[in-house]
């Protein structure tokens, strides 16, 4: 057993506020990993810094055997992400920011065409290469992100939400996508959803975080068995409480409302 | 290294290209500037320096006016970025901090020097006369010196930026102020003691003085010492640039 994503006590503060509180995990090689929690538990913090976009407080990540802390650039092209809020550019075409990806992603120029052409057939975009992504709708925007994620042969990805606001025959695709990617590829995959259906199909293994810290991890059948529960919805209500969560944090008024304009992107 | 520079310099030039309000909306400031002041002060500038031509002396300074705007809003490209989300892409590449400074610098001097080249050309329209072809080389190396120089500076302070109101503040009490006491629009002479102090530590006063002894011949600081300082300075902002920019979490 291999490991290709190994976590030890990160932590990030904002201020004096704590959104991850020192969690420790580790990821094998080719296998799906779901992060799962409520609003706010810090599973988008958590995989910002693990993909060098914030830097940590405190705690250490490595990455396909690179610290991603002290090796950045080698720890970032070992994986692909796909952020919960957008990350295109909108003046350029689908094809541009393709074309961007593979280049700032050092892909050989020889390759370029054919990954992109390959990419953008998964997502079900090659037709629509040409258009600018400002026509595009929400649930295109999203199949772009991941298509773009793919053009580099990431060995591990970083799912943030990937099927939020998407219809029902575009989310089954897409996981039917991914999951053949992590088969024939051996990609491995590191997602967040709050479907937990699509969480239950798909995960090799789970881990729950809440308020920042993890509080239960395992295989979906030993995380029902422990909870005593049927379903993976159910385990996950029991061990997180029924409270909406952003609301019930006083004074965190902000707080909701930045949750929400965020979530309310596609 | 190369390929990664030119994808962004690309970039911004695609934007650029594609918007064409923004292309000509960017003129309208300097062709209202060179006709109101060129005809509204002309007579009177000809008068007090004993018949020589305003549009001599102000045609390199709107030049640079329109370099020095265009080159800013670069760094408001950055935070444009940051806001719609397309920073974290570049920035979670396997790229070096000090690429993509270069790149996005390029890409903006780029921009600034072509609204510099065709507001230079308008001047031609309205009489102004560059004397031979070494004037004009010399004079478009300042110009591209200043187009550098403060797109570095531009994406050095966005990077410290997290949204436009912050922008608004810098362009109001830094900008302009640069703009107005660089002699682009006036000579530097006869100032009060605090004015004359902040005309000397202002980069663009030697990006326009030097471009206008290149173009005419008046140069207060002597063209070479503005080549120096105008170019040590843009060597500088990149470096200074660079190490800010290591530091942008997106
Ligand atoms: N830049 C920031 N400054 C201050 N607080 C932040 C910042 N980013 C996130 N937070 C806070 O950290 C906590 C965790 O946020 P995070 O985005 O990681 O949640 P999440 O688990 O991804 O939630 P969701 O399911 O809603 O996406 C939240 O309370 C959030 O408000
Ligand atoms: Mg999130």
């Amino acid at each position: 057993m291999q490991i290709i994503l190994s976590v030890q006590s990160l932590t990030k503060k904002f201020e004096d506020f704590t959104a991850v509180n020192g969690i420790s995990f580790d990821v094998e090689t080719g296998s799906i990993f779901a992060f799962l929690g409520p609003n706010g538990a810090g599973k988008s913090t958590t995989i910002k810094m693990l993909t060098t976009v914030l830097k940590p407080t405190s705690g250490e990540i490595m990455i396909n055997g690179f610290n991603a802390l002290k090796e950045q650039d080698k720890a970032r092209a070992s994986f692909g992400i796909v952020f919960q809020d957008r990350s295109l550019d909108e003046e350029l075409t689908a094809y541009e920011n393709m074309e961007y990806h593979a280049v700032i992603y050092k892909v050989p120029r020889k390759e370029r065409e054919d990954r992109i052409r390959q990419a953008l057939e998964i997502v079900g975009l090659w037709e629509r290469r040409g258009d600018y992504v400002e026509k595009y709708s929400g649930g295109m925007k999203r199949r772009l992100e991941i298509a773009r994620a793919l053009v580099h042969y990431p060995k591990i990805l970083f799912l943030d939400e990937p099927t939020v606001g998407l219809d029902p025959q575009t989310r089954n695709s897409i996981w039917s996508h991914i999951k053949r990617l992590n088969e024939e590829k051996g990609m491995t995959i590191f997602l967040t959803t709050h479907y937990m259906e699509e969480a239950e199909a798909v995960a090799d293994q789970i881990a729950i975080i809440d308020h920042g810290r993890i509080i239960e991890s395992g295989t979906v059948e030993e995380i029902k068995k422990r909870t005593e529960t049927e379903s993976l919805e159910e385990a996950f209500l029991k061990l997180t409480g029924r409270d909406i969560r952003d609301d019930n944090v006083p004074g965190n008024k902000m707080r909701t409302i930045r949750g929400m304009r965020r979530r309310g992107r596609y | 290294m190369i390929e990664v520079i030119y994808i962004l310099w690309l970039r911004q030039l695609k934007h650029y290209w594609r918007s064409k309000a923004r292309l000509l909306g960017s003129l309208g400031q300097p062709v209202l500037f060179l006709v109101a002041f060129g005809f509204g002060f002309g007579p009177m500038y000809a008068k007090a320096s004993g018949g020589e031509n305003y549009m001599d002396f102000l045609a390199p300074g709107i030049v640079s006016m329109s370099i020095l705007f265009t080159a800013i809003f670069s760094g408001l490209e950055v935070i444009w970025d940051r806001q719609f989300g397309f920073l974290k892409e570049t920035f979670v590449a396997p790229i070096s901090r000090a690429e993509i400074m270069l790149g996005k610098t390029l890409g903006g001097a780029s921009i600034a020097m072509v609204q510099g080249l065709i507001v230079f050309c308008l001047t031609y329209v309205l009489g102004f006369r560059v004397p031979g072809l070494r004037s004009l080389g010399l004079g478009l190396i300042f110009m591209f010196l200043i187009a550098i120089f403060f797109t570095g500076f531009g994406l050095a302070i966005a990077s410290k930026m997290k949204d436009m109101h912050g922008f608004q503040l810098i362009m109001n009490f830094l900008i302009m102020p640069i703009f107005f006491l660089s002699g682009a629009l006036f000579p530097l002479e006869n100032l009060p003691p605090a004015i004359y102090f902040l005309s000397r530590v202002n980069p663009l006063t030697y990006g326009v003085d030097g471009m206008r002894g290149a173009f005419t011949g008046i140069s207060v600081f002597g063209i070479y010492n503005d080549l120096a300082i105008v170019g040590s300075l843009s060597a500088l902002i990149c470096m200074v640039g660079a190490v800010l920019f290591s530091k942008i979490e997106a």
